[in-house]
């Protein structure tokens, strides 16, 4: 019985993990594409991304619950909660990756007459896909840790073992929980480290 | 025939600071015309208002009779070839793909570009076989600095600028890449306006040498009369050439 649960809830928090992190990238690196052509909207942006990222991930769930459409019981407020907590290190990576592109080569970009797309895409991006995919990387980490919490305000996932094992001091149920979203860390780790190599064009 | 390029009573300024004042002179078409200065005298802004990479803020710069204000900027620059020191070459991409890059930008059918990176290649003296397929980490500064001029080619423009081009380089290595520059010029009968600190490169490449002193035009004219100019900014050159220039002064 509890190794069905454990396929189960590993599979949900797997579930919680990889929408969070869809939606993340998909906001996080656009915004920090943009930032490195508005800098003034750096100071805003990354100021937000900083205080998400500092509220207690459980008075974070819980700041939810209240909150239309955002918030309430269940996935959903836990996926917008996991999304806040990973944009950080990807907009902050995907800022620095591309801000870290040597200068002479993005002038001669421009001096051969690439446009402005010419040069993100053919250049700025790929010279800075290494660092993107290590901020992904960290924010993933963080999050198959952080949705054990997601538990408490009815999002499912591992964190229903970790809270019934400290509910009911059953250390079994503890560590159905703890070992398997620690071994999906580590995978996931491996698993993106790999994919920086393949993705990386230098 | 009128000049190629013509600066027009060009100034510009960054903040308080006047980078360039009041700058008057002309390339004319087939020339190598050298500008020599100290760091900071403006040379390398003066050679990126050719291309359009700056815009004056008082004057006009000319290409063709057209102030560069009223070209096409992408299109200005994909017609003008640009080297700068230590080649500025995209690290990611091969060296065919380095040198066909303005070629490709411009819709050029695959097969033409590859027969013009080839015959570059060979050119600068970089055999295809060889080299297409490196990536600029795996060549020497001589080598990278080669595919940097093979790239300003590529679309065979009128024009080239070149920055310091060999200022990273090794005397030994410095002296190949010049004569090969030289032959290059000559053969494709190509027009080059080249930036530099260093006087014999200016002597030896320039058919006329500018000399910018803190924005300001401080010498024009050809060889013999660089040679024989007494400004005290090209006699601060002068004296960089040693005794055996002295002689032919």
């Amino acid at each position: 019985m509890l190794a069905r649960d454990i396929v189960d809830l590993t599979l949900e928090h797997l579930y919680l993990v990889g929408v969070s992190m869809g939606i993340a990238a998909s906001l996080a690196i656009p915004v920090g594409i943009l930032l490195t052509r508005r800098m003034f909207l750096q100071r805003w942006v990354l100021g937000f991304a900083n205080v998400m990222q500092t509220v207690p991930s459980l008075a974070l769930f819980g700041f939810l619950i209240p909150l239309p459409f955002l918030g309430g019981i269940g996935k959903h407020t836990a996926i917008v909660a996991l999304v806040l907590y990973a944009l950080l290190p990807i907009l902050r990576n995907t800022l620095t990756g591309i801000l870290a592109v040597d200068p002479t080569v993005r002038e001669s970009a421009v001096a051969m007459g690439m446009t402005g797309r010419q040069l993100l895409w053919e250049v700025e991006l790929p010279l800075a896909t290494r660092t993107i995919l290590a901020g992904v990387r960290i924010a993933t980490v963080t999050t198959i840790g952080t949705a054990t919490i997601a538990a408490a305000i009815g999002g499912g996932g591992l964190g229903v073992f970790i809270f019934r094992g400290l509910a009911s001091v059953d250390t079994t149920l503890l560590l159905a929980g703890a070992v398997p979203a620690a071994l999906i860390a580590v995978a996931a780790d491996r698993g993106l480290e790999w994919v920086e190599q393949k993705l990386s064009p230098v | 025939m009128s000049p190629l390029v013509s600066f027009r009573q060009v100034a510009t300024r960054i903040g308080q600071k006047d980078i360039l004042c009041n700058l008057s002179f002309e390339v004319e078409a087939g020339e190598t015309l050298v500008l020599l200065g100290r760091s900071g005298s403006g040379k390398t802004t003066a050679l990126k208002m050719v291309n359009a990479l700056l815009l004056p803020s008082a004057g006009e710069v000319l290409i063709e009779d057209r102030p560069t204000t009223r070209w096409d900027p992408i299109g200005l620059k994909r017609r003008t070839g640009y080297v700068i020191q230590e080649g500025g070459l995209f690290p990611h991409f091969t060296v065919a793909a380095n040198v066909g890059l303005v070629p490709r930008l411009e819709g050029w059918p695959s097969p033409k570009i590859e027969a013009r990176v080839e015959s570059l290649l060979n050119q600068v003296g970089l055999p295809p076989a060889q080299f297409a397929q490196r990536y600029p980490r795996e060549l020497s500064g001589g080598q990278r600095q080669r595919v940097g001029i093979a790239r300003a080619l590529a679309a065979d423009p009128p024009l080239m600028l070149l920055d310091e081009p060999f200022g990273a380089l090794d005397p030994v290595t410095r002296v190949e890449l010049q004569h090969m520059l030289i032959d290059l010029r000559d053969k494709l009968g190509k027009t080059a306006l080249l930036v530099t600190h260093d006087v014999r490169e200016a002597l030896l490449l320039g058919t006329r040498i500018g000399v910018l002193h803190n924005g300001r035009l401080a010498f024009f004219g050809g060889r013999s009369d660089f040679l024989k100019a007494q400004d005290e900014e090209v006699r601060a050159f002068h004296t960089c050439l040693g005794d055996t220039w002295k002689d032919s002064i």
